[in-house]
């Protein structure tokens, strides 16, 4: 669903029990897991906002810098 | 012999006839089912895919199905990101990007169907707040949802 809202987002779901490659290169025990830009993984299912909050963490959002964006570089 | 019985099948046309609104295009990566079997590329569940892929399609004429050959695309499928199969891509009215890969059976054969209505009316059930700070994403991001069978 967060990839029909972002285009920043790429979303796969991915049937691991074919492919024991993957499973071993992400050190799947458990499922589901969640792997979010090879950086942050959880396992189990989590609250829309928890996981909407990891994603942000990874991806970066409003929050993240204050400094002005406008402007094409220093004004003075 | 159909995968889907008669009353998935009738549930599934109606469902799709009541919340499809666009057109919906399922690109499946696979092995076609008359190539012959090639050491190591050897897909186990390819045929299931694309038969499944098939009765889901036929159940709805906004459902378009693209069945490509994996080994003969393979530029076009790197391009994508694709490097496993069989290797589903939805494309509607999504802004970003949404893929299965492997068969999707059990519970995410329930998924895929989800996103299939997501993907056709470009709107989710996320809540008012997670789309506000999804469509602030400054950096692309890929997540990567593995799964089993249930």
């Amino acid at each position: 669903m967060m990839a029909v809202e972002s285009d920043k987002v790429t979303a796969d779901v991915i049937e691991v029990s074919e492919f024991p490659h993957i499973a071993q290169r992400y050190r799947i025990y458990a499922v589901p897991k969640i792997v979010i830009d090879e950086t942050l993984e959880f396992e189990g299912a989590r609250p829309e906002a928890a996981f909407v909050a990891a994603v942000e963490s990874v991806a970066g959002g409003p929050a993240e810098e204050d400094e002005p964006t406008s402007g094409d570089g220093p004004a003075s | 012999m159909a995968l889907l019985s008669n009353a998935d099948r009738d549930y599934l046309a109606q469902l799709f006839a009541e919340r499809l609104v666009d057109p919906v295009k399922i690109r499946l990566y696979t092995q076609k089912l008359t190539q012959l079997s090639i050491p190591g590329y050897d897909c186990a569940t390819c045929r299931e895919t694309n038969e499944l892929m098939e009765e889901l399609a036929s159940l709805s004429d906004k459902i378009e199905l693209e069945i490509l050959d994996f080994l003969q695309v393979r530029q076009q499928a790197a391009q994508e990101g694709i490097t496993e199969i069989p290797a589903i891509v939805l494309e509607g009215k999504n802004k970003g990007k949404v893929r299965f890969i492997g068969v999707p059976a059990g519970y995410e054969f329930a998924t895929l169907i989800e996103d299939l209505v997501d993907v056709s009316r470009g709107t989710t059930g996320l809540q008012p707040l997670s789309r506000e700070i999804l469509g602030k994403l400054a950096r692309p991001v890929h997540i990567q949802v593995f799964v089993t069978p249930t």
